[in-house]
């Protein structure tokens, strides 16, 4: 019975800044293993939708539930849920002060409460799994785009969250930076991780989403497999498809 | 111009003007310290989610930033005194000096916290970090770097009008200098005397916040960025 | 004998806000006079003159303004000059805002793109042309919220006048408290009287900085 709720639900989510509806009844599902890509164009509100899952923004209607827990719940421990969701966003908000070692780590000793060697150990692991372990000394202006992009997916990584969103993670990439970047997400993917990704990598997300959804005006036009771009049945998924690839 | 000028007299007081100084570094020093915890705390509070305490410290660096040290100086150390609270002179200096430099630290400091990207806040809060840890391991290094030399020269500044202090007979080196004036008759060559002992300590305060900044911020150390 | 603060206590005070008020507006307009120069000097073709200003203003900047205020009385009563405490005050005012008002504006000088220095040049005007008809205009713009912010200082500063005798506000309070022996009574008033003149400027600053969106510039000061 478990083994269908989903981890993350969206049920009629609405969320308005100001006079401006940006989610205007936004309903699904992801279930735990799933890669789910949510697509559209700019002001479809899917970033938002991405943002409100972490809590970074509150909504004004409907409900959302992360990991069996509802997010307007009274009782909720938002920090504690936090520590099973991973967020990879756009400008990477690496802290500039620190190494990419300490970027990693820092979570892990003051959240998790690992000691620095533990902590040292699994950022190791992770930096080595999306490829930038002979980096851990350096700082983050020191790294190219792509390479901070890594770091910021690793340092995420490194919490073992159960769950983790990307919010047009390469956008603000050259485009022969975002090809280390897809690697990486691909892998992950592959290992089974939950991934909800906002992206406007159409291939990509044909390749490797086992779900697409295509938003459009704060609604979910079209929802399915990666079959939908191939055979859209909205003329805005029509439009869309048609401009993108 | 018939005026000679003669130090000889002014430059035999040179142990009073040391010990002077002595008074100056220590005021100086103290007040630094506990004027920067003081303006740090004041300005989280000003950035705070508790509304009575955000008015409570914005009220106290409007107040200090619009009123003279000297009344300030006079308002402590008279006032206090008159309704049955009195304390040496040395003690009420350095309290006043802490309230004042707390004012300025504290908008300085809230500039520094507000040129923290916003995305690295949301970025510590979705890794699950607290509020206090947030602040203390994301945001004071990158504010500090940032306001480094508001910072340094506020604090020259405020060695500076450790000066004012001399008003209330705190013995440090504009009061010596008063006193030794008195006694050798050479006034402008006493006050002369003491400017240099002033430039010198500004421009060692100045050496020593550099030599800091290079221990305390190693990014910069390494990448070797200038402060 | 009169030992409670009544109106004509107050009177006396506003009298000597009144001259806090004049000793800054000399100090203002002493220390523009001479900051403009100062500040002309900081960018200077010349090497020999951009470093002798540079040095001036580490002086006046490094040495305390009361420590001025005194060399100031004294100096120029060995100058042989009619030493009345408003000239001595007002001498050191104006040397102290120089040094601190040349900076500002030096930088707002140097804060003009310098994408505007080229045009001007490339446009044939002399130098003296480029740098009031087009970089000063606009480095106006610039300089003003920090300009108003000082403004503030130099009102508290004036302060210190007192020391060297000079009656504004601190002096008049100083003896009306050695009259009534209310201290705390005497000098909260006062320190009203400051807020007064000081709060509606540092008000304006802010307003000057949000309005022509310089970034955020914190006053430094006692």
């Amino acid at each position: 019975m478990t083994d269908n709720v989903p981890i993350v639900r969206l049920d009629r989510v609405q969320k308005s800044f100001g006079a401006a509806r940006v989610l205007d009844g936004v309903s699904f599902d992801v279930q735990r293993g799933e890669v789910v890509a949510i697509v559209g164009k700019s002001g479809s509100g899917k970033s938002t939708a991405l943002r409100c899952i972490d809590r970074l923004e509150t909504i004004d209607g409907g409900q959302i539930t992360v990991c069996g827990q509802s997010l307007d719940s009274p009782s909720l421990d938002l920090r504690r849920l936090r520590r099973e969701v991973g967020i990879v966003f756009q400008s990477y908000n690496l802290f500039p002060h620190l190494t990419v070692m300490q970027n990693v780590s820092l979570a892990l000793r003051k959240v998790r409460r690992k000691s620095a060697a533990e902590a040292a150990t699994i950022a190791q692991r992770v930096l080595h799994q999306v490829g930038m372990a002979d980096k851990a000394q350096a700082y983050p202006e020191q790294l190219s785009g792509g390479q901070q992009q890594r770091v910021a997916i690793a340092r995420s990584l490194a919490m073992e969250p159960q769950l983790m969103l990307f919010d047009e993670v390469t956008s603000a990439l050259d485009p022969e930076l975002t090809g280390e970047v897809l690697q990486v997400m691909e892998s992950l993917a592959r290992g089974g991780m939950t991934m909800i990704l906002v992206t406007h990598e159409m291939a990509f997300a044909a390749k490797v989403a086992n779900q697409i959804i295509f938003m459009h005006a704060g609604r979910v036009h079209e929802a399915g497999g990666p079959e939908i771009l191939a055979a859209p049945q909205t003329p805005e998924l029509r439009r869309f498809v048609g401009n993108g690839l | 111009m018939s005026y000679k000028f003669e130090f000889a007299s002014v430059l035999a007081f040179w142990p009073d003007f040391l010990h002077g100084t002595w008074l100056t570094v220590q005021l100086s020093f103290l007040a630094t310290l506990l004027g920067f915890l003081l303006g740090t705390l004041c300005a989280i509070g000003r950035r705070g989610h508790i509304a009575w305490l955000r008015r409570v410290c914005g009220f106290y660096v409007e107040v200090i930033r619009n009123t003279p040290l000297l009344v300030q100086i006079f308002l402590f150390y008279f006032g206090l005194a008159s309704v049955g609270l009195p304390m040496p002179a040395t003690v009420a200096a350095l309290v006043v000096l802490v309230i004042n430099v707390g004012a300025y630290t504290t908008e300085i400091m809230r500039a520094g916290f507000d040129s923290v990207h916003p995305g690295q806040l949301e970025a510590a809060e979705c890794l699950g970090l607290s509020r206090p840890q947030i602040y203390w391991n994301v945001v004071l290094q990158p504010a500090m770097e940032r306001v480094y030399p508001a910072l340094t020269s506020q604090f020259v500044l405020l060695m500076l009008a450790t000066s004012i202090t001399s008003q209330i007979s705190a013995e440090e080196l504009t009061a010596v200098a008063n006193r030794v004036q008195s006694m050798t008759f050479r006034a402008f060559e006493t006050y002369l005397v003491v400017a240099a002992f002033y430039l010198v300590l500004s421009f060692a305060m100045r050496l020593g916040f550099w030599l800091l900044g290079v221990v305390i911020f190693p990014r910069r150390r390494r990448l070797g960025t200038a402060l | 004998m009169n030992n409670e603060f009544n109106a004509n206590h107050l009177m006396y005070l506003l009298h000597g806000a009144a001259w806090t008020l004049g000793l800054s507006a000399v100090g203002f307009v002493g220390g523009s006079l001479l900051g403009f120069v100062v500040a002309l000097g900081r960018i200077a073709p010349s090497r020999w003159l951009r470093g002798s200003v540079m040095v001036y203003v580490q002086l006046v900047q490094g040495t305390p303004l009361l420590i001025l205020m005194f060399l100031a009385y004294f100096g120029l009563s060995i100058a042989g000059l009619d030493v009345s405490p408003l000239v001595a005050a007002g001498l050191a005012m104006t040397v102290y805002a120089s040094a601190y008002l040349g900076e500002i504006w030096r930088g707002s000088l140097q804060s003009v793109p310098r994408t505007q220095w080229e045009a001007a040049e490339c446009l044939s005007f002399s130098a003296s042309q480029r740098l009031f008809l087009i970089i000063v205009p606009q480095a106006l713009r610039i300089a003003t919220p920090p300009t108003v912010g000082f403004l503030v200082q130099i009102v508290k500063n004036t302060s210190l006048a007192s020391v060297v005798g000079f009656i504004e506000l601190a002096r008049a309070g100083q003896v009306i408290n050695n009259a009534l022996f209310e201290p705390f009574l005497v000098f909260s008033i006062m320190a009203v009287l400051y807020f007064a003149l000081c709060y509606p400027l540092s008000l304006w600053a802010h307003a000057l900085e949000t309005r022509l969106q310089v970034g955020r510039r914190v006053p430094l000061g006692t």
